[in-house]
This record gives structure tokens, sequence and C-alpha cells, in this order.
């Protein structure tokens, strides 16, 4: 199988979709945190909060949705931490972030940790299903790549139009803008600096907090230590690949997970010849690469981990 | 209604007050994970303080996880003063332990007055290279050096995997991916009998006097200091912002690289894949904790370790998850930001009238 056979197969385009799922939410959630003014380096941490909690939620008997829910509430939760912290506190955004993380990993690992003291092997449960949709997932090719994900990647890629008519076609989303690149202008109009940007951050960290859900409820059935690896990070790298554009974001997650599904292919193609590890380090090393390529061409939300304290120009 | 305006200069008594309240507050909070884990509080607690202050052994053992944490408390708060935010110390840890054990194996000799500072050298500058990259892409580039550092993290490790199954692994080591050992003249020379703590603490002390009079009384400090303050303001004073950064990303890259070298020289003998429990990480924690001090990450090393060793002692007598240690450093952390908060900002009751 040579290198265009591989990119001709609907399991290749089915796999790149099933890796993007998870950052298409992470970087939706990041997106949105940075166009109100607010980096959130805690999305590594809530990834893997949202995927403990939606895991246990369901372990416990929640349901599927109940889940979700549980796992969005739990991301809100740590965004609500980080934009006290960042926005009335107007303390520094990047030490918060990572402090969120460091504090949502650890509550993370120590509640599972409680909650099931003595397993050795890692307790499952039944994940989201692919949509058999009849008819349309017996389509050749588009069919096995787009009807037979499950209800996550659907919810995913419906998020990505929702974000972007919010937040391009609606008032909301102009005022959030505004709040990411001039304060002051926003404060003039007698808007809440404080309430938009608090408010855009725990909306985002929610998102994110769905995208570790996925890892827990849809690409795997159990909770694991360290399994998030690096994704929240991958999805800060992809917004600014991404010039801050919902758009723009779907496809970098796509490139992405096509990055991904590939180099696990050319894995077991060449394996013999190169050490699988250099196929791993791939994505991170893309990721450097994007960052690299756009990073002079940038447009920054302009309020960009700059606090903003009311009544004080 | 409460205004808030901030202080001229926080008072030294604040500057000092404010980690030990927060360290304290953190510790104080444990109490609620403690509790909702079933466990007896109290007997908790005196097990961590026992853990610590329970033997000699076990202080020497809190002595010896600290000096890791005083390397990668250093590396961080060196580039933090200058606002380049270097969280690739995990990274650079690893760098430094690979290094170490490429050169310290076996490839050359030489007796340990030589070999030792020879390791050394070399484990702090496979870990300046580690920063000098990102901090290279920053300048050149523009490329965040946060998410470079971060990503840096992950492929090192990977990387470090590679090595201990080709390269670096032992071949006397019955297939694990683990390296050869240091060769004895390249050991760290043992403090006291029959404990495991090892000269890296004293190489960590006097890096910590070195880096407090570096950045206060030399023209290379204030450089640092004036680009991490303003580095427009520094740029325009004639400083070259770009080299100054070059040189704190070699020095901060360096230092978290030695910690490597201590650890895999001092302590363990050979690399594994585990060997930092995410010391590079937990560095910021103790920076930041420090008030970005030099002598101050000392204390907060000490702090820190107490933690973990205390913790692990409590875990193994109580069966409470271990994890409760993080979960006590991230809150210290987030305690001591808000704590800066509280003593940059004045805080006066006043009527309505007068605002």
């Amino acid at each position: 199988m040579d290198i265009l056979q591989i990119l001709l197969t609907d399991s290749f385009w089915a796999a790149a979709l099933r890796i993007a799922t998870p950052l298409i939410f992470g970087v939706l959630g990041a997106l949105i945190c940075e166009k109100a003014g607010v980096l959130n380096l805690g999305i590594e941490g809530i990834f893997a909060a949202g995927a403990m909690a939606g895991w246990l939620a369901v372990y416990l008997g929640a349901g599927l949705w109940g889940g979700l829910l549980v796992a969005a509430l739990t991301g809100a939760f740590f965004g609500l931490l980080h934009a006290i912290l960042t926005v009335p506190l107007g303390l520094s955004q990047h030490v918060s972030g990572l402090g969120i993380t460091l504090f949502a990993t650890s509550v993370s690992y120590f509640t599972y940790r409680t909650a099931l003291p003595d397993v050795s092997s890692p307790p499952r449960i039944i994940p989201f299903q692919p949509l058999d949709i009849p008819v349309l997932s017996d389509l050749p090719f588009i069919g096995p790549v787009l009807f037979q994900q499950t209800a996550m990647t659907w919810l995913a890629l419906a998020l990505v139009a929702l974000v972007w008519w919010v937040l391009e076609r609606t008032p909301l989303g102009m005022a959030i803008r505004a709040v990411g690149d001039n304060p002051d202008a926003v404060d003039a109009q007698g808007l809440s600096v404080y309430a938009l940007r608090m408010g855009a951050v725990v909306a985002g960290s929610a998102l994110m907090a769905l995208g570790g859900a996925f890892l827990t409820m849809s690409a795997f059935d159990a909770f694991f230590f360290g399994m998030v690896n690096g994704r929240g990070w991958i999805c800060i790298a992809l917004v600014i690949f991404a010039s801050w554009r919902p758009g723009k974001a779907l496809l970098g997650a796509l490139l992405f997970g096509a990055f991904d599904a590939f180099q696990v292919r050319m894995q077991t193609e060449v394996g013999a010849f190169v050490p699988s590890q250099v196929f791993l380090m791939i994505p991170y090393v893309l990721s450097i690469i994007a960052l690299v390529l756009v990073a002079r061409r940038a447009e920054y939300p302009r309020a960009l981990l700059k606090p903003w304290f009311k009544g004080q120009r | 209604m409460i205004r808030i305006e901030p202080r001229e200069a926080p008072s030294r008594l604040l500057t000092l007050g404010v980690p030990v309240v927060s360290a304290i507050l953190a510790l104080a909070l444990a109490a609620i994970p403690l509790a909702l884990a079933g466990a007896d509080v109290f007997a908790a607690y005196g097990f961590m303080a026992k853990g610590v202050f329970g033997s000699v052994f076990a202080f020497t053992e809190m002595l010896t996880r600290a000096s890791p944490l005083i390397f990668t408390g250093l590396a961080a708060t060196l580039a933090f003063r200058a606002k380049l935010w270097n969280i690739g110390g995990e990274g650079q840890f690893y760098l430094g332990a690979m290094a170490a054990v490429a050169v310290g194996t076996g490839w050359v000799e030489a007796p340990p007055i030589v070999m030792i500072p020879f390791i050394l050298l070399i484990g702090a500058a496979a870990g300046g290279i580690g920063m000098a990259v990102p901090t290279y892409l920053k300048t050149r580039f523009g490329a965040d050096e946060v998410v470079t550092t971060l990503l840096l993290n992950f492929i090192i490790l990977i990387f470090l995997q590679m090595m201990l199954q080709g390269p670096l692994k032992d071949p006397m080591g019955m297939g694990w991916p683990q390296s050869a050992p240091i060769i004895d003249q390249g050991v760290l020379p043992q403090l006291l009998p029959r404990m495991r703590i090892h000269a890296g603490l004293i190489l960590a002390l006097g890096l910590a006097v070195i880096a407090h009079i570096a950045l206060s009384r030399t023209v290379w400090g204030f450089k640092l200091r004036a680009v991490g303050e303003n580095a427009a303001a520094a740029l325009h004073a004639g400083i070259g912002v770009k080299r100054t950064l070059m040189g704190v990303a070699m020095v901060s890259g360096a230092l978290a690289g030695l910690a490597g070298v201590s650890e895999v020289a001092g302590l363990k003998g050979y690399l594994t894949n585990d060997l930092s429990p995410g010391y590079g990480y937990t560095g910021i924690v103790v920076a930041m904790l420090a008030g970005l001090s030099p002598l101050g990450v000392v204390v907060s090393a000490l702090f820190i370790a107490s933690v973990f060793v205390g913790a692990d002692t409590m875990s193994r007598a109580m069966g409470v998850s271990s994890y409760l240690a993080d979960l006590v450093v991230s809150m210290s952390l987030l305690c001591v930001l808000i704590g800066g908060f509280v003593a940059r900002y004045k805080f006066t009751r006043v009527t309505r009238e007068a605002t």
C-alpha cells in the first residue's frame, strides 16, 4: 500500500475525523476564551477533569448524556475559578492557567483513586456507539467517514457552526469579540467587561471538558492516568494556527487528525526500519512547525493577556 | 463599598508573609479531600509530619527530594523574572539526564575530580540548548514559547523512550527500558552513610546563592530584570533584548538540565523514563511560591518536598491516595497567586459619597 492508497481509504478519513473530534471541542473552547481576551492554559487539566467526571458519572449510572452534562459542569467550575483569578483579580493568565491545569488534574486523579481504590484494571462503561444511520451510512466512502461516527462527533461539528454563528452574527458574539480587542469601548457602551469575559471563560471551559469526555466516553471506554497526553496544549497551538476563526479551527483540527491517522498507518508500513517513536513525535513537531509558520502573521486579539480594571485607564 | 487601589510597593512583611500563609492554607485545605476520602484528618497530618521529621532518614529523604526542585525552581525563577515563560523544565530535565548518561556510562573515563564536573557540564549544556531552541523560535519567528516548550516536553519524553530502547539501552538490563549505570567515577558523592542524600543538594544550594547574587548584584541580572519589567523600555535603553533572552534561556535550561544530572548521577545511578515525577512542572510552583526569589526557592522547595514525602508516608499508613500531595502543591500555587493580589493592593472601606 503506498501513500496515495492510504489517502483514498474511507477508514483513514473516518479515523482522521475521530482523532480530530476532541481537538474540535478543545480548540473551540480555547478560541472563545481567547476571543474575550483570556488565555486559558487550564485546558490540559480541564480535559482530564472532563474525561474523569463524565466517565465516573456514567459509571455511577447517570447515562451518557447525563455524563456529558456532568463533564461540562466540571469544566465550567474550573473555568469559573480561572475566570475569577484572571478577570476581576487580573492575575497572570499564564500562571493561573497552569495552576488550574495542575489543580484540575490532581483533583481528577485523587477523585478517581478515592472512588475506585482497589481496581487493578480500569473498569469500563458502554461508550457512545457509532450512529448507524440507515441508507446514509451505506453510501460508499461518505457513509463510513461521516455517518458511522458517534453522536459526539456530530455534536462537535454542530458546535463549530453554533460558535461561528454566535461569534460572528449575534450582538453577544460581537460584544465578546470587542471585549477581547478593546474592553474600554465595551465599558463605554455600558456593558460589563467582567461578566462578558468571565462568561466566555466559563463557557469555553465547559467545551474543553467535553473534549476530555470524548476520550473516556466515545474514543475509549475507561479512564487512564495521563490519557490527555498534551491534547490540550495542541489545541492552544491550533487556535493560533486558526487565527481565532472557528472554521479554520475545524480545518486545523481535521488536518491534525489526518496527519495523526496517517502516521499510525505509516508506522505499520515502515515500522520495521523506523522506530515507532519517530511517528509518535510527529503530531507535536507538526504543531510547533505550524506555530512557527503562522506566528508572525497571527493577529492576536489585541487585549489578550491584558487585565482590565473598571475605572482605571 | 470597598475600594481597591494598588500599593506603591508591597511591604516586606507581606512579601514574606503571603507565601507562608498560602502554603499553610493549602496544607490546611487538604483536610477537605482527606475528610471526603473518609480518613481521620488529624491522624493523616500526624503521619505527614512523621514522614518528614520522624527520623534522620525521613528528614534526609525530604532533603533528597528537595534537591531537584531547587534546580527546577531556579530555572523557572530566572526565566520568569525575564518574562520568558519556560514551561519546558520537564523536558530539559530529561535532556540533562540523557546527556549525562550518554557520556557517563563508560564512553569516557576519568578520575572523579574531572568526571563529575564533565558530566554536570554536558548535562547543563543539553538542558541549555533545550531552552535555547524555543527561545530562538520566539525571538526570530515570534512563536509563543509557552506552547513550544510545553509541546517540546512531550517530544523529549518520546525521544527518551526511543533512546532507552535504542542507543542508551543497558545491554545488561534484562530487556528493561533503562540505561546502563553511571560509572563509579561519575557518581556524585553521598553526604551521609546509609542515606540517599547526595552532593546534588550542595550544588543546588550553591547555585541558589549564585543566582541570587547574579540577579541582584550584576549587570547581567539588571538586564534580565529590565527585560522582564519592560522589554520596550529596555530596548530603548540600549539593552540587547534578544541576546539577554537567549542568555537567560541557556541558564534556565541548564539549571533544569542539572536537575536531571543530579537525579541520575546522585540518586538513581541509571536513567528510566519515570526518573522525574513532574519535577519540571513542580519547579514552576516552587518558583511562584518563592515570589521568584532565588533564595526563597530553597525554602519553598523544602516545603514542597515535605508535602510529597509526608504524603507518601501518610498514603502508605492510611491508604489515602498520594495524589493528595499534587493537590496540595497545586492549591498552594493558586493560594499564593491570590495572596499576591492581596499584597499588591490596598483595601479601604469607603462611603459611597467619597467615591
